[in-house]
């Protein structure tokens, strides 16, 4: 098949000593991410952007991606050993997690999460190289017209499916188109909201909201708390690790169950935190063991890793298709691949094979290289988070006001990160949901360029948005799920309407 | 009903009031000056205010939804804090200091500015004693600097200390 003789060739541009040794430095960079709590996937990834620019662009993708992996990995360990969810798609594995390692059984829970996650990205990855090019052959049918619905799609399907009140959802994607279109307007050349500021002619980048709302934010979250770290001992040792291994398979259909529930919400704009969620109470529910759960249950812990796994993986598939991203840190890696002249889509795949193929390989060596790394470094990382807050959280913030720096080397930056992570601090106990607004950074002017050539074609007229069946449906799924929660009350409040007198 | 609550900073409805109206004001932000660079069409197609000022009219409408459902639910919210005081003060304690950091950064460098804030940090909150404090506060931006200016090469700003070193 042709997908796996490129799959090869892929493996070869993995496979060089630079390369596999970006991957482990990608891993390990990850997996310290993770861990710590202000730096987190997206944020994480944000930061170290800028410092690829100098790499050649197949190397710092797999790098980029690898510090994915790592932190996909990582934020499992302070779950389980300290309750403390290193990142938000591991709050679900806390809670089956943490009771375990009270317990003694944290070497097990360990092994759990990690080759969940494992098996998990795994599903992904394979999914990702069969259906691929396929999604990017059938993208190449796509005008203006269906750009824009497929991105349509995707942010109805936060206001319609996600679980914060649709009107915040929309007031934070508002927002991030708004500060998306902020500075100079390439096409009609104008100059939009900057208010005679020179700092405002580049626009808001999405890197620094980034750092800001997940990094800056989270830390002051994070502070409320009064955070000491008081651990659990981690350490795992291999007949543990051989008889964790020998129990996973009993949980074959879980497993299952999660990897399509995480590929599902990576490719619908969803990403590993709901699909983490998801799968832990559909678990619950339909587990025989499900009331067991919260105690120290070892399928609970299978459930979101490989969920919140599988969607973090699947999440590329749209992002190098469709150039759509599936989650907050895909959305970073595809203003990183802007940024190196990439444009993704269907093209991508003809044009840059190389680039494409070298990255899907990298994702089979990169988790492998990832489990291994991770099962034999957890006390290292435990150790890490003894040290003192009050000597991690100041080293922290100067790491996002580096980060923050580097991206534009323009102080104004660092101000605006300060001001995102009071907002993202904000937004976060008022229940403003953070990933429409970074989306709508990163899409918003992809949108609107859509949308304008759209009705340029059209001379101004809606109607083409339903000129063939592609786009009709397409916006009219979108529609749908937009209005989902309007016609789930409706269909609820029928339901009830016939009461016994 | 627990009678040990903690003292709040700020009610829940007042925030979210303020938040919405801020939202509001977004969107006649972006309204406006949207219409300042006009909205409809010229020869050459859609003028730049064309697709923000949709953006800004829905930011307005949304903001009124959420104040309105607020002030509907004012009575039903009583009670609920936002913050609380010692929250607040943890919260603040983070804040401020990060504020003076950012401020500081832009006149005396970077890493200066990193080993005040850290050894401030490890003193105040951390209550360490002046030796270890100055080994991490000054050896963590001494990494940064080797990192960055000599490994990566990516300047970052630098203050009358470096200046004065010659770089």
């Amino acid at each position: 098949m042709e997908e796996l003789s490129n799959l090869f060739q892929g493996f070869q541009v993995a496979i060089s000593y630079k390369n596999l040794l970006f991957m482990l430095i990608g891993i390990l960079l990850g997996v310290l991410i993770g861990v710590l709590p202000g730096l987190g996937g997206a944020n994480g990834v944000a930061i170290l952007l800028p410092l690829t620019f100098t790499m050649p662009p197949t190397s710092a993708i797999i790098m980029l991606s690898c510090i994915y992996w790592g932190a996909l990995f990582g934020g499992a360990i302070t779950s389980i050993l300290f309750n403390i969810p290193g990142e938000p798609w591991s709050v679900a594995t806390t809670f089956d997690g943490y009771p375990m390692a009270q317990k003694g059984r944290a070497g097990e829970a360990l092994t759990a999460a990690f080759t969940s996650s494992f098996v998990g990205a795994l599903f992904a990855v394979l999914l990702i190289t069969f259906l691929a090019p396929l999604v990017a052959r059938f993208a190449l049918q796509f005008g203006p017209p269906e750009y824009f619905a497929i991105q349509l799609l995707t942010f109805c399907s936060f206001v319609g499916m996600g679980r914060e009140p649709p009107a915040k959802t929309i007031a934070s994607m508002m927002l991030g188109f708004a500060l998306a279109a902020v500075g100079l307007d390439t096409v009609t050349g104008t100059l939009r909201m900057t208010f005679g500021r020179t700092e405002l002619l580049q626009g808001f980048d999405f890197l620094i909201a980034v750092i800001g709302l997940f990094g800056l934010g989270e830390i002051f979250l994070t502070m409320e708390e009064g955070l000491s770290f008081q651990g659990k001992s981690g350490k795992i040792d291999p007949i543990i690790v051989l008889r964790t291994w020998a129990q996973l398979p009993k949980f074959w259909v879980t497993s299952l169950r999660s990897c399509i529930i995480g590929c599902w919400m990576g490719i619908t704009p969803g990403g590993a935190t709901p699909a983490s969620f998801m799968s832990y109470g559909m678990a619950r529910r339909m587990s025989k063991n499900g009331p067991t759960f919260g105690e120290g249950q070892i399928e609970g812990v299978i459930a979101p890793e490989t969920a919140a796994h599988a969607a973090g993986t699947s999440a590329l598939l749209p992002m190098l298709t469709l150039g759509i991203p599936g989650s907050p840190t895909a959305a970073v890696l595809l203003g990183g691949l802007l940024i190196w002249g990439l444009q993704p889509g269907p093209l991508l795949f003809v044009e840059k094979k190389d680039f494409v193929w070298g990255l899907i390989a990298s994702m089979y060596l990169g988790n492998i290289a990832g489990l291994l790394i991770v099962l034999t470094t957890v006390p290292f990382w435990a150790a890490i988070l003894r040290i003192p807050f009050s000597i991690i959280a100041p080293v922290i913030v100067v790491i996002c006001a580096i980060g923050a720096y580097t991206v534009h080397s323009n102080m104004f930056d660092v101000v605006m990160m300060l001001v995102f992570g009071v907002v993202g601090y904000a937004f976060k106990k008022l229940k403003y949901p953070l990933a429409p607004m970074v989306l709508a950074l990163v899409l918003g002017d992809m949108a609107e360029t859509a949308f304008r050539q759209s009705m340029l074609l059209s001379a101004g007229s809606l109607a083409i948005f339903w000129s063939n069946g592609l786009v009709g449906s397409i916006v009219t799924l979108a529609l749908v799920i937009l209005c989902w929660p309007l016609i789930s009350r409706a269909r609820e409040s029928l339901r009830k309407r016939p009461a016994p007198a | 009903m627990s009678t040990d609550t903690p003292p709040s900073a700020a009610a829940t409805r007042w925030v979210e009031l303020a938040v919405a109206l801020l939202i509001i004001v977004g969107g006649a932000i972006v309204v406006t000056d949207s219409y300042r660079v006009g909205v409809s069409w010229d020869a050459n197609g859609p003028q730049a205010g064309y697709f923000p000022h949709i953006i800004g009219w829905l930011l307005t409408v949304v903001g009124t939804w959420i104040a309105v459902k607020t002030l509907f639910r004012w009575s039903a919210l009583a009670g609920k804090s936002f913050v609380s005081s010692h929250e607040l003060r943890l919260v603040l304690a983070m804040f401020v200091p990060t504020a003076v950091y950012i401020v500081l950064l832009q006149y005396i460098g970077i890493y200066v500015a990193s080993a005040l804030y850290i050894g401030a940090f490890m003193i105040w909150q951390g209550k360490y004693k002046l030796l270890p404090t100055v080994m991490v506060s000054v050896g963590v931006p001494v990494v940064m600097f080797l990192l960055f200016e000599i490994w990566f090469l990516v300047p970052l700003p630098k203050g009358p200390l470096e200046h004065w070193l010659g770089y």
